[in-house]
């Protein structure tokens, strides 16, 4: 493979960007114009993408590494030297072709859904730096350029949840995400100086083999061991990844992050960005396996994907339930990548990004149609106005459902069946939180599109379709997401994509028990959930708000309320911080100590200079009379002291 | 028989001292700078005093000098005090005080 199509992959978006971020003066009049541009853009990135996804899939040597990746020097200080490179191998092709082809499609949708917006060709601009971002994330060959693609992509998710920056929520929002992602990069750039401390390189091909080769070859940095210096590293590496992919306890920016355009929380809030974590982990899939670190990973990701199934069961919001799936889902992947079957997190990864890419470009033509409106109670009945939307959505749901077949039952089925031969507690919770993510998305699915239409009468009359621009994105993509667990996952273990990846991965136990068992099991949970949803929700909407304290004591209460723990975050987090910085930072220290110095100064000087002033009289006689004792005193010292 | 040179630098003593009073006591412009004059020529009685007890010309040379300059500074003194007067309509050194700081 050569390094000029990786180059012209990445930079691609870049031109894009440029183009639509500098002459939006020019484009503003011409959306077609300016949207192609962004289109094109990473339709160039995906073409370039697939060449190298064939390059590696005929050739498993093809790959870029190392010094083959190599395009210049960016830092070089001592013993401190950073390269620009390349690292392409299977999994980064995999990457590639979820960002470009999920990422493309998203463009084409687009520039339907963005169809009159203020801010058109900044929407564009936005989303083709997201995309280089990414691509820069995945396509480093070291964890420095991981982490300016990983703080780029954090920067455009930010400038995109406060697209709408009039509204105060969307600019909230935006800071939220971006604040709580600052408390997992803080981790994740201790992360990358411990391994600098430990390896004296960020680069991945000398960390791994120096992680490999032993002891001897790796600086005791905490400790008495490597081990222990290698668990701090990847701990702190793991504080970065739940940052970003919000998992327990960070997970509460991603929720609000729903403000943002539809298409940027199906692109970056679901498809590519929060996966980032589990692509970083699998990436250091070496050091992991080292540390023993990923059962923390993995019992952090199965209790983020219970509790996030919780809050999905009583959320209203057709985005915020779709949010909270992710987290959930996000959740399994991280199980995948904990218990060392990275392959299998991958791979949900993968068919995660599908299905739910399309599940929210479809809540976008759903809210296209209501004039975007989100309280799933006063939708109902919408199948029949909107068919195609339906029957996508319904792909969408039955994937992530894990209906036999589909992508959702492959992938997950895979980790759920590698987690038994890990822990069979992870196992059992992570097979509850399969049968609630059918129940709550089924529970969607039936108030949104069946029953009564409890649509407002004024809205009523305007509900449509959505225009080809947006219908056929969809379509596209319902045909991976329905298919591809056919196409790549069958066979578990022996699967293409195991075979596929294998290079790249440290070799994962094979997991016991037979494969079709577990897969009965699964699919009988995931239809039991969706049987359930049926009978509770198939001609129903959800309750109203209770009213009497009796009912606001229940536990469904606290899960409508979301266990409160944004509540819990302000009180116990964010309000300190803000009382200790307007208390003890502004009004002791700035107003106090620093003001206080400066004013200080001042006030002495005049004090002094108030002193001085009085000897300047005016009076002339004044002058000469000290003029006159000092000529007399100084008479007298000569004429007495002097000799 | 000629005075002794003391007699003469007491007196001029004398007078520097009652024209430095003078001008430190006074408050009426022209009577300072009259006392000016009188100090400027108590110096020049003890330049004359010791140039003769010394026998060398210099010391008188030096009081032509300061006559010419106490000269020009009269004139150009009494111009100050006149054109004071004409802007204040007063010569009393208290009541020109504007550079009070």
């Amino acid at each position: 493979m050569s390094k000029e199509l990786i180059i012209i992959l990445l930079i691609s978006p870049l031109v894009g960007f440029l183009i639509n971020g500098l002459f939006s003066k020019w484009l503003k009049g011409n959306e077609k114009l300016s949207g192609t541009i962004g289109a094109l853009a990473v339709f160039i990135s995906l073409i370039c993408s697939i060449i190298a996804f064939v390059t590696i899939n005929i050739d498993s040597n093809a790959t870029l590494e190392g010094d083959d990746g190599f395009v210049y020097k960016w830092i070089a200080g001592g013993k401190f030297s950073v390269d620009i490179g390349f690292h392409v191998d299977a999994l980064t092709t995999v990457m590639l072709l979820v960002i470009t082809g999920v990422g493309f499609l998203i463009h084409v949708y687009s520039i339907g859904y963005m169809h009159g917006d203020e801010g058109y060709t900044r929407y564009f601009a936005y989303l083709n730096l997201f995309v280089f971002a990414m691509l820069i994330l995945v396509l480093g060959n070291n964890y420095l350029m991981m982490f300016v693609g990983w703080e780029g992509v954090g920067l455009c998710s930010y400038l995109l949840i406060g697209f709408w920056y009039e509204k105060q929520s969307a600019t909230d929002a935006g800071k939220k995400a971006f604040i709580v992602n600052r408390i997992g990069d803080f981790g994740f750039l201790l992360g990358m100086f411990t391994l600098f401390a430990a390896f004296e390189s960020l680069d991945f091909v000398t960390i791994f083999d120096k992680a490999e080769t032993g002891t001897s070859a790796i600086n005791v940095v905490f400790g008495e061991t490597t081990k222990v210096t290698l668990m701090v590293a990847t701990l702190l590496l793991f504080v970065g990844a739940v940052g970003k992919s919000a998992q327990l306890p960070l997970y509460v920016w991603l929720p609000d992050a729903m403000e943002g355009p539809t298409p940027v929380s199906a692109l970056i809030h679901a498809a590519t960005m929060v996966t980032a974590g589990v692509y970083m982990i699998a990436r250091s899939a070496v050091l992991y396996n080292l540390a023993g670190t990923g059962v923390v990973v993995a019992w952090i990701g199965v209790l983020t994907a219970l509790f996030a199934a919780i809050i999905a069961l009583k959320q209203n919001d057709i985005k915020r339930i779709l949010a909270y799936s992710t987290v959930s889902q996000l959740g399994y992947m991280f199980v995948g990548v904990g218990i060392g079957a990275y392959a299998s997190g991958i791979f949900h990864l993968v068919t995660h990004a599908f299905f739910k890419g399309l599940m929210f470009l479809t809540a976008g033509s759903v809210m296209h149609a209501m004039a975007n409106e989100l309280d799933i109670r006063k939708m109902g009945g919408l199948r029949k106005k909107l068919p195609i939307t339906h029957a996508t959505f319904l792909v969408g749901a039955l994937a992530i459902a894990g209906a036999p077949l589909l992508s959702g039952f492959w992938s997950k089925d895979e980790i759920l069946h590698s987690a038994w031969g890990s822990s069979k507690i992870i196992y059992i919770i992570g097979l509850a939180t399969a049968f609630l993510t059918a129940f709550y998305m089924f529970r969607l699915i039936f108030v949104t599109f069946y029953g009564k239409s409890r649509v407002e009468p004024e809205v009523d009359s305007h509900v449509h379709e959505s225009p080809a621009v947006m219908w056929l994105p969809l379509v596209i993509l319902a045909v991976p997401a329905a298919l591809i667990g056919l196409l790549l996952g069958v066979g578990g273990h022996d699967s293409w994509f195991h075979h596929f990846t294998e290079d790249v991965f440290p070799k994962a136990d094979k997991a016991p028990g037979s494969v079709l068992l577990f897969m009965a099991i699964s699919s009988i949970v995931g239809i039991a959930g969706i049987a359930f949803a049926w009978t509770r929700y198939k001609d129903r909407a959800p309750a109203a708000e209770p009213t009497n304290a009796l009912q606001k004591k229940d536990f469904s209460w606290l899960v409508a309320n979301k266990f409160y723990v944004d509540e819990i975050y302000n009180t116990f987090i964010v309000q300190p911080i803000k009382n200790a910085s307007h208390f003890l930072l502004w009004k002791l220290f700035d107003v106090g100590i620093i003001d206080g110095i400066v004013n200080g100064v001042a006030a002495l000087i005049r004090v002094i200079g108030g002193l001085f002033r009085r000897l300047q009289t005016g009076v002339v006689q004044a002058y000469i009379l000290s003029m006159v004792i000092g000529i007399v005193l100084f008479l007298a010292y000569y004429l007495f002291f002097v000799n | 028989m000629s005075l002794p040179l003391e007699y003469y630098l007491v007196l001029s003593a004398l007078l520097f001292t009652i024209g430095v009073i003078g001008v430190l006591i006074r408050r009426n412009a022209i009577i300072i700078f009259m006392c000016i004059e009188l100090m400027l020529n108590a110096a020049n009685l003890a330049f004359v005093a010791i140039s003769r007890h010394l026998g060398q010309a210099e010391g008188q040379l030096f009081v032509i000098f300061v006559m010419a300059v106490a000269a020009a500074e009269v004139a150009i003194g009494l111009a100050i005090i006149v054109s004071v007067f004409k802007h204040r309509e007063t010569i009393n050194v208290d009541e020109i005080n504007s550079l009070k700081g």
